[in-house]
């Protein structure tokens, strides 16, 4: 049984009179590939964004690494460890995606104004460390050969990866995708089920939230399924598929 | 305590012009998300038309009251042109620009009108003509005059206009939804062309309407009146909740009377260290305070932001 | 930086220098409020910069930046003139004056960089105005600021015994006050804009440019982005800081007057107009915003004399009338600047 690594107790959140999240509780194990599923409006984005910092929940909590995960700020999240990309993919569209890596490494790195202005050995060395691992990175998710185009123009599957590739270079225990699957066709879904697959086995801990559910049933390890807010089920895919209530959820009632 | 009444009322007078001015500020910004930092230039440009066609007609022998009306309808006329002409040549280019380049154009605007302002009616402090008669009422030891009561009911009465325009028209239902949403609104068939030409217009008339009280208050203008009198009305709209006509009205009064009450007691709380010439600071320290702890103002609604 | 190594660049650089050198002198034959108005462009160049890093590089609106350097031009005149009686030496002042600007920077910037684009330029042109107003009236009851009348004798720049100020004989040569201080501003212009270069292109100057595109982003990959935009303003307001020295210095002169909105409007106007975000796109904003006005003001009256046989508008209405359409007109039709970096062009005015 491996340890916990994000456990989220009783999280709600509303906007108005709209309960977007109730009372959700799951556990996210160390090393395995998590996968949160459930119909458009579910809320799943919510929790997404309810980890990371970006709205504050109004009831319940999370504990990451066993340490109460603080819900202020979201850079906060990226230091403690949980990356995270956008259901519409929020690249810095004007920097090169060499460069968009690069920002990645801003919170593992510590160069300030004054290395800046002096240029002195250290600060020289470090931007060489953060050059070089972005390139890495790049090579990592297979869009290399991109690496001097600005985001904007890279395509649709590229940018995709450039979003993994700079959630990777934050050097995280947990990466959190949302929808990395939308819009794909199967063979770059193939390619993404790879890749994912890899870096799980490279020691990062996944949770994925995705629409494809085949691409869920096959890959995860554990599912969670979402229902106007509430937790529905949290087993295995094979259970899970199997449920009514989540049969229902989909279809409708 | 004997001038606190006293300085309630002046904050009042001052107050309902800054509301006039104001509400111009939040209905463009209401429905464009635009400041039009060019409005306090045309309060200005309000006044000095008046000065020059009033004068005109006092110096041909037009009795006193007609001299008035006309200036206040020539005033009236060409801020509302410059108004539709602002937003026409200038901001409407700019619809879908981010909101930098239409906030320097503002700005570039604001300069012109003021420049020409300066080369029309030159560099002088004129004089407004005295249009109403000279009355002084007293009321539990603070005075009054004609021209403040004036002033308030003035204001009173077309912020009641306005607001019945808003509210129980057509245009102000369009003018609502496109401030809402408006591509929602343009889909319902509302010309949002239409409606923000007339968010304009009227708030532009408004503001030849404070500048006409400006000049009558204070007798005399000068082309760079607008300056301050934009920012501190801009200032007001912010307070109240700015795209909220109610807010900007309250507003307005409510920084009119801070004001007054800062101004008239600033020597008192400071020990004499400040004098009344930094009157100008409340209306900026108002603005910083509000912005920092409640940016929506008294009566906006918070605007969250989803991911 | 290795592509400025190439022998095409090397003999450009060389005519630049050659013509760097040259034009205090070819600037004399105009006379020396000529070598004046050079050394304001080059004021304005540093201000310019300054501001490039919090309008430029962090995206952030700032109508009041002419507060740091009107800060940094007073501390040097109560610390280097007769009014308190203080004579400290120049590069004590700077310094300090850098850190007081800086301080002020963060005072300002703490409580309102969270705040939405426009509100945060208001929220900065209110705080320009208070730094004027209460320059113009801290006379009484302590004489701080000698009100509307300004501090006046202002020690000049001097290095041991050389002064930068009246006429010097180097190698043979007469330079004048104006010359002398041209060469001083060059030497730290130089300087600047290497600074400026290493912040850009630095992991600070990504972190500004990632909050630029996408604050929300930016948070996400780990940006503090709250201390991030802080350390711009500290920075932008630092070099405002240390232009007011030199400008008080290089004047000998203060007074509230020189530190108004309009200030702040115009070193904004060269950034923005010049090419937002783009060194040399900016160091051009404030040349031309610079000179072209002087050249108007001697030419303008002059010529509507010649044309119309009297001054039909006064030059100072006009140069500001042309300023203020030249900013709406280049909006319009240049959103992204005379000069823009080719990402920021394709921004704001789609592909060429």
């Amino acid at each position: 049984m491996a340890e916990v690594l994000l456990e989220a107790c009783a999280v709600a959140k509303h906007f108005g009179g709209v309960k977007a999240l109730r009372d959700v509780s799951l556990t996210i194990r160390k090393g395995e590939i998590y996968g949160l599923i459930g119909p458009n409006g579910a809320g799943k984005t919510t929790f997404f964004n309810c980890m990371t910092g970006l709205y504050v929940p109004d009831g319940g909590g999370f504990t990451f690494a066993g340490a109460t995960l603080r819900a202020d700020e979201p850079h906060r999240a990226a230091e403690s460890g949980i990356a995270r990309t956008f259901q519409n993919i929020r690249l810095f569209a004007n920097m090169t995606a060499l460069e968009n890596v690069m920002v990645g490494r801003h919170v593992r790195t510590s160069a300030g104004v004054i290395g800046a202005m002096l240029q002195n050995a250290a600060t020289r060395a470090e931007e060489m460390a953060i050059r070089q691992r972005a390139i890495e990175l790049l090579h990592y998710v297979r869009i290399e050969d991109r690496a001097d185009d600005l985001a904007m123009n890279l395509s649709y599957g590229d940018q995709r990866r450039l979003e993994i590739a700079r959630a990777l270079a934050t050097e995280p225990t947990l990466l959190c995708l949302d929808e990395p699957a939308a819009g794909m066709n199967a063979t770059e879904t193939a390619e993404l089920r790879e890749l994912i697959d890899g870096i799980r086995r490279d020691g990062t801990t996944v949770l994925l939230i995705e629409h494809d559910v085949k691409l869920v049933m096959g890959l995860c390890d554990r599912v969670a399924v979402l229902d106007y807010g509430a937790l529905v089920i949290e087993d295995i895919p094979a259970v899970v598929q199997k449920d009514q209530r989540v049969i229902e959820a989909y279809l409708g009632a | 305590m004997d001038i606190f009444l006293q300085q309630i009322i002046n904050g009042l007078v001052q107050g309902s012009i800054y509301a006039l001015v104001a509400l111009g500020y939040t209905m463009v910004y209401g429905i464009m998300g635009l400041i039009n930092f060019a409005h306090g230039e045309v309060v200005m440009i309000g006044t000095l038309v008046t000065i020059t066609v009033t004068s005109l007609l006092i110096k041909a022998g037009v009795p006193l009251a007609v001299a008035g009306l006309a200036g206040l309808g020539a005033s009236v006329l060409a801020c509302m042109a410059i108004g539709w002409g602002l937003e026409r040549v200038a901001y409407r280019p700019l619809r879908n620009a981010p909101r930098l380049t239409p906030l320097i154009t503002a700005i570039g605007m604001s300069i012109v009108l003021q420049n020409i302002a300066m080369i029309v009616w030159g560099r002088n402090y004129m004089t407004f003509p005295p249009l109403l008669p000279k009355v002084d009422y007293e009321f539990a030891g603070a005075n009054f005059t004609a021209v403040q009561v004036m002033i308030v009911v003035v204001s009173g009465l077309t912020m009641s206009g306005l607001v019945l325009l808003v509210y129980r028209t057509k245009l102000g239902m369009a003018m609502r939804a496109t401030a809402q949403n408006p591509q929602v609104a343009n889909l319902m068939g509302v010309n949002s062309n239409r409606v923000i030409s007339a968010a304009f217009v009227i708030g532009s008339a408004l503001a030849a309407l404070a500048g006409v009280m400006v000049g009558t208050y204070y007798e005399i203008a000068h082309y760079q009146m607008g300056f301050m009198l934009g920012l501190k009305a801009f200032t007001a709209a912010v307070l109240g909740g700015i795209g909220n006509l109610a807010g900007a009205m309250a507003g307005g009064i409510l920084l009119g009377i801070i004001e007054a009450l800062g101004a008239g007691y600033i020597g008192d709380l400071t020990g004499g260290f400040l004098g009344s010439h930094y009157q100008d600071i409340f209306a900026f320290v108002v603005l910083i305070v509000v912005l920092m702890f409640k940016p929506s103002g008294l009566f906006g609604e918070k605007t969250g932001e989803r991911a | 930086m290795s592509k400025w190594l190439g022998p095409r660049s090397a003999t450009g650089i060389l005519l630049i220098a050659v013509a760097l050198i040259a034009l205090p002198f070819v600037a004399a034959l105009g006379g020396q409020a000529w070598v004046r108005i050079v050394n304001f462009a080059i004021l304005y160049i540093f201000l310019a910069l300054g501001l490039n890093i919090v309008v430029g590089f962090a995206g952030l609106l700032d109508l009041g930046y002419i507060a740091f350097y009107a800060v940094g031009a007073y501390a040097y005149a109560l610390l280097a003139s007769p009014h308190f009686g203080l004579h400290w030496p120049f590069w004590a002042i700077l310094p300090i004056g850098a850190l007081i600007a800086c301080f002020f920077g963060v005072l300002l910037g703490s409580p309102t960089l969270k705040l939405r684009g426009d509100y945060l330029a208001i929220v900065t042109l209110g705080f320009g105005e208070i730094v004027r107003i209460f320059l113009n009236n801290l006379n009484a009851p302590i004489n701080v600021t000698n009100g509307p009348q300004g501090i006046t004798l202002i020690d000049p720049v001097a290095i041991g015994e050389f002064r930068f100020s009246g006429t010097s004989q180097i190698l043979g040569i007469s330079l004048s006050g104006p010359q002398k201080y041209y060469f001083l501003l060059v030497a730290l212009a130089i300087f600047v804009i290497i600074i400026n270069l290493r912040l850009q292109h630095s992991r600070i100057g990504r972190a500004w440019q990632a909050i630029r595109e996408d604050e929300i982003a930016a948070k996400a990959v780990g940006i503090n982005t709250r201390n991030i935009k802080l350390l711009a303003f500290a920075m932008g307001a630092s070099f405002g800081g240390i232009a007011g020295g030199i400008f008080s210095a290089m004047q000998g002169f203060v007074s509230p007057e020189s530190f108004s909105l309009i200030e702040s409007i115009m070193i904004l106007a060269m950034v923005v107009l010049g090419g937002m975000g783009h060194i040399p796109g900016v160091i051009l904003g404030a040349v031309l915003l610079t000179i072209l006005p002087e050249v108007l003001r001697y030419g303008v009256g002059p010529l509507q004399v010649a044309v119309f046989g009297k001054m039909l508008i006064d030059p100072e209405s006009l140069r500001m009338l042309i300023f203020g359409l030249a900013l709406v007109l280049v909006m319009r039709f240049k959103p992204a600047g005379l000069w823009p970096s080719p990402e920021r062009k394709r921004e704001l005015q789609g592909d060429a």
